[in-house]
Formats: structure tokens, sequence, C-alpha cells
């Protein structure tokens, strides 16, 4: 200790200290270096920064791959007023909304009630989470025959309680919303497993208070697992919206955007105007998607994670 | 009485979920075993012909084997590609975790960046037609990399984190720094976070449906995924087939999942409870 204090008397102390960082720093420098990140950082740079950035060029030209116009606005211009293309956006907004809704109310159902003494309880987790690693083309295609009309199995089961079911698929009114639910089955069981484990991480204590004051399983959930699982909805909530923003697979496999253009979204409107050789306007397409999750994602982010802090 | 009423509401939960969450996977095996009239139905009544062997056998050889070349075609892309997600993003977490600062902030900003942004399609096609990697399986598994990087850096970073940095000081002691520090003493530490990093990573990849179908069009060398997607509207008439074809692709995942369950959860969960 007095040693320590005599150091800066002897010795000419800030110099001894700087030359100590720099010491420290060229330590780091040999043991941690930046070239680490080149692999890394040169595929990400090329394959994906590249692109993003060039989007915004191309996307204010008409383009053929290997020549561009510049038309200005123009392509934004056709994508906010030809309706089949500006439907891409409330479809887009009102997959995701129900989407990462349901995921986190039947997430948080499922997360309680795979926590519970429950016999099963291993067995039934794993077929919640199953269908999260099974690839999105083979459950579109199989919910497209279980939703077909009059044949299909669920139509079957409606009649069987006398209730002469819809076209699912085919139906203007019902098409989005059907592939939105497929959606939800096959990824509550991801929703589910962050619950479980944001559930298993409150502390017994608090269940403990709960029960001293005679409180009842609704008390539980209401003032204990409901707050205290608020890190896995946040999760759950933005994991599921980029999700929902994005999502192209399941709808191009069981709609293809169909009846008409009733179930495009803008992912599949990009796709569309890809094959129809519209490149500019598949690109401004892919600008708009981006402002799009921006505009949506960082204040949602913003806002869900002040709650976090304040909670 | 209470026992009992709660024993039926569990029973009840239990029934439906296992009834909505199995029914559609049934529906697969039975449908793939029939013969093609009985298969038209699409209903759960038992097969009368159990076609295992020769459903299997037909759906291989259809279409000159393409099934198998794009079986071959998957795997390739799915190792080499998550082989180098592997050995790019621990190398890229261990740099970002140890050592911070204003390239340590832009690297952070990027990686959430790869997470949220959509990735703009036609100008990747452009870039890749550029360097003659368009249409080729090695532009596909450059795709999948810079796709793939960010979740694994995150998840790196994170196992890196409980590293203690006294380790890193005792090997530079020895004169082992940069690469070898890392390759010789860190990179074995890893193994049980490599390990999840692989395995989600192999899912999304094998899975992945988009890019195949953007970066790598054509029948000759599609990828499993774009081949059932092309199955669907071949086989319209020939349901059997077509959901044999579903069931031989869901194997891989289904192992993963046998094996690995814990593995892939943990992964998926990781980081998203501490916010």
């Amino acid at each position: 200790m007095t040693r320590q204090q005599a150091g800066p008397v002897t010795g000419p102390g800030p110099d001894s200290t700087a030359r100590h960082a720099r010491g420290a720093s060229a330590r780091r420098r040999a043991a941690y270096p930046y070239a680490m990140y080149l692999p890394a950082a040169v595929v990400y740079l090329v394959i994906f920064l590249i692109p993003t950035g060039m989007a915004f060029y191309f996307a204010l030209t008409r383009w053929t791959l290997f020549d561009s116009t510049f038309v200005g606005l123009d392509n934004f211009r056709d994508f906010l007023a030809e309706q089949n293309l500006r439907i891409g956006f409330q479809n887009t907004l009102f997959y995701a909304v129900v989407t990462s809704g349901l995921k986190v109310v039947l997430g948080l159902l499922l997360g309680v009630l795979l926590t519970s003494k429950l016999r099963l309880r291993g067995f039934l987790r794993s077929v919640v989470f199953f269908p999260v690693l099974v690839s999105t083309v083979a459950v579109g295609i199989t919910f497209s025959m279980l939703l077909a009309p009059d044949t299909g199995l669920v139509d079957k089961a409606l009649a069987l309680v006398g209730v002469s079911g819809p076209d699912w698929l085919g139906g203007a009114s019902t098409a989005l919303l059907s592939v939105a639910l497929v959606d939800v089955w096959k990824g509550v069981g991801l929703a589910t497993v962050i619950y479980i484990a944001g559930i298993l991480s409150i502390p017994q204590d608090y269940y403990q208070a709960v029960a001293v004051d005679g409180g009842t399983a609704w008390h539980r959930f209401r003032h204990v697992t409901l707050p205290l699982s608020w890190p896995a909805t946040y999760s759950v909530i933005i994991l599921s919206f980029i999700g929902g923003l994005r999502s192209f697979d399941l709808i191009w496999t069981m709609t293809r955007g169909g009846p008409g253009f009733t179930s495009d979204t803008i992912a599949s409107i990009i796709y569309k105007q890809y094959q129809a050789g519209f490149f500019g306007l598949s690109t401004a397409g892919n600008v708009l998607l981006f402002l799009m999750v921006t505009v949506i994602m960082v204040p949602l982010t913003y806002l869900l994670g002040k709650r976090q802090v304040t909670t | 009485m209470r026992a009992v009423k709660r024993f039926g509401g569990e029973a009840v939960a239990l029934v439906l979920a296992a009834v909505i969450f199995l029914i559609p996977f049934a529906l697969m095996l039975l449908t793939a075993v029939k013969n093609q009239v009985q298969a038209i139905d699409l209903d759960f009544a038992w097969p009368t012909e159990w076609r295992v062997v020769q459903n299997f056998t037909e759906v291989i050889q259809a279409r000159d084997y393409v099934l198998l070349r794009a079986y071959v075609n998957s795997i390739i892309v799915t190792v080499a590609s998550v082989a180098i997600i592997v050995v790019f993003a621990a190398m890229a977490g261990f740099v970002l975790q140890r050592r911070a600062g204003k390239l340590g902030a832009l690297a952070n900003f990027l990686v959430l960046s790869g997470l949220i942004i959509p990735p703009a399609v036609v100008p990747t096609i452009w870039l890749l037609q550029g360097i003659g990697l368009f249409k080729t399986l090695s532009g596909l598994i450059l795709v999948e990399v810079a796709f793939g990087l960010p979740y694994a850096v995150l998840l790196f970073r994170a196992f890196i984190a409980a590293i203690p940095r006294e380790l890193d000081e005792a090997a530079m002691i020895d004169g082992c720094s940069g690469l070898r520090l890392f390759f010789k003493v860190i990179f074995p530490l890893l193994r049980p976070v490599t390990i999840t990093v692989i395995l989600t990573a192999s899912v999304a990849v094998f899975n992945d449906f988009v890019n195949p179908l953007y970066f790598l069009p054509g029948d000759g060398n599609a990828t499993v995924q774009v081949t059932l997607y092309n199955f669907q509207s071949q086989y319209n008439t020939q349901w059997n087939l077509l959901f044999m074809d579903i069931v031989l692709i869901t194997i891989p995942p289904l192992l993963a999942f046998v094996f690995f369950n814990r593995k892939i959860v943990a992964g998926l969960t990781a980081g998203s409870i501490k916010g």
C-alpha cells in the first residue's frame, strides 16, 4: 500500500501510467487483433452491406441487371399508386401484428401450462416445439391439404358440428388470416420455450410471498408471472415482429399471394416483380420494406426497452 | 373434488395440444405410405396397402433422381456454410467481446442490423453475377454465411464473456497471442456453444427456401426445399409421393431434434431472457 503511494513520488507519475496504458493497449492489439474480424467482415460487407446500400440507387432506376436508366421516384410512385402493390403494406402489417400478438398470448399460456406440475410435461414441450424445426415449405403444403375446401380435414371437422367451413385459402377475406394462423402454429413453439426459460428464471421467493398472503393461482399469474416474464415478452414480440414483416415462404407455398392480390405481402410482391423482370420496381419494394422495418422496429425496441427498465 | 377437476383440465389441455400439434404429422406419415388411389382422399384412414419401399424408391427415382441430387446439394451447402459460419463468427465474437472501442461499437451495430434488415435481393443477385457466383453452390454458400453470421456472433460473444480474461493473460505470458491464442486456448473451450451454433445454423440453412429460390434457380442444382416446392405442382395427383418427399426432407431436422433438443432450445432462447 505504502509502496504504491510512494510510486508517483519517486517516478514520473503521469508518464508512467501513460506508458503503462500504452503497454496494455499494445498488448491488447497483439492479443486481439482486429484482423480477426476480417473474414466475417469481408463476406458480410460484400454479400450484405454493399447490396443493401446499392438498393437505394437501383430503386431509382429502370434496371435490367446489365444497365440501368435513372427514373427518379417513379418506382416508388408506382408502388404507392397501384392498388395491387399498395395492398402489400396493409397485409404485411396485419400479418406481423396478428402473428406476434397470437404468439405472445398463446406462448405465455403454453409457457405457464408447461412449467406447472403436469404429467407428460416433457412430451408436450417437445410436441409444441418440433414444428419450429420442420421446413416451412413442408408445413405450408400439409396445411394447404388440411384447409382444402370441403374435402380438407378442417372443413370436415366443422361439418361434423354442422358448420359449413369457408374456402380458407381461396377466399379473399380468409386467405391471409389462414396463413397467419399456420405461421402461429409453426412458430408458437419458439415463443413457448422462450417463455418457459423466462418463467423458470423467476425466483421462487415471489411465489412463496403470494402463498403467504393467501393468493390464488390468478394472483400468482397476474402479479408475479406476468410482470416478471416481461423480458421474454419483449423477445417474443421483437422476434416475431421481425419475422412477420419479412415473411415470404409460407405465404408463397400456401397462396402465392392469391386469390388475386389479396394475400400479397411486400416480400411476395418483391418476388413477383423480380420474376416479371421489373428489377427496379422489385428493389424499390425492398427499400420500402427496409424503411417499414426500421420505422416500426426502432421505436418498438425503444419503447419496449424502456418498459423493461422501469418494471 | 378439486383434484379431479384439476386432473380433468389437465387432460383436456393435454389432448387438445397433442391433437393440434400432432395431426398434421399423422397426415404426412399416413399419406406417405398409401397407394396413389387411397392417398387422394387425404384422410386418416388406415392404409389398405403399405407401400413404404415402393413410394420411397419411386420418389428417389422421380425425374432422373432429382431428389437425390438435391439432397447432395443441400448437404454441401449446409456443411460448408455452417463450417464457415462457426470459424468466422467465433473469431469475430472473440475480438468483439475482448476489445471494446469504436470499431467494436460499429461491429455491434452491424450485427444488430444484420438481424433486423431484410436483405436486398435483386442487388445481391447483381453483385453475385458481377463476381461470377450467381447460380452456383459457392454463391449460395456465401449468401447463407453472410445472413447467418450475425446470430452466430451474438451466441459466441455471450459465451466468451464467461471465459475469464486471466486465461488469455496466462497464455500471453507463454507467448500465445492473436490467432494462436484463439485457436489453441479459446476455441477448444467454446465446444458447448459451437455445438449450439452448428445445430441452429444447420436447421436454418437446410430448411431455407427463399435464398435457394433467388440465388440458385433452375432445376439442375436445386436444394431439397426448392425441389419439394416444385414437386407440389408436378405431383398434384400423386399425394403419396409428395408426402413421402416431405417425410424424407423432415428426417434430418427430426434427427437433430431427437438427439439435441436441449441444445437447440438453449441456442434459440439464449440472450432472450436477459434482454
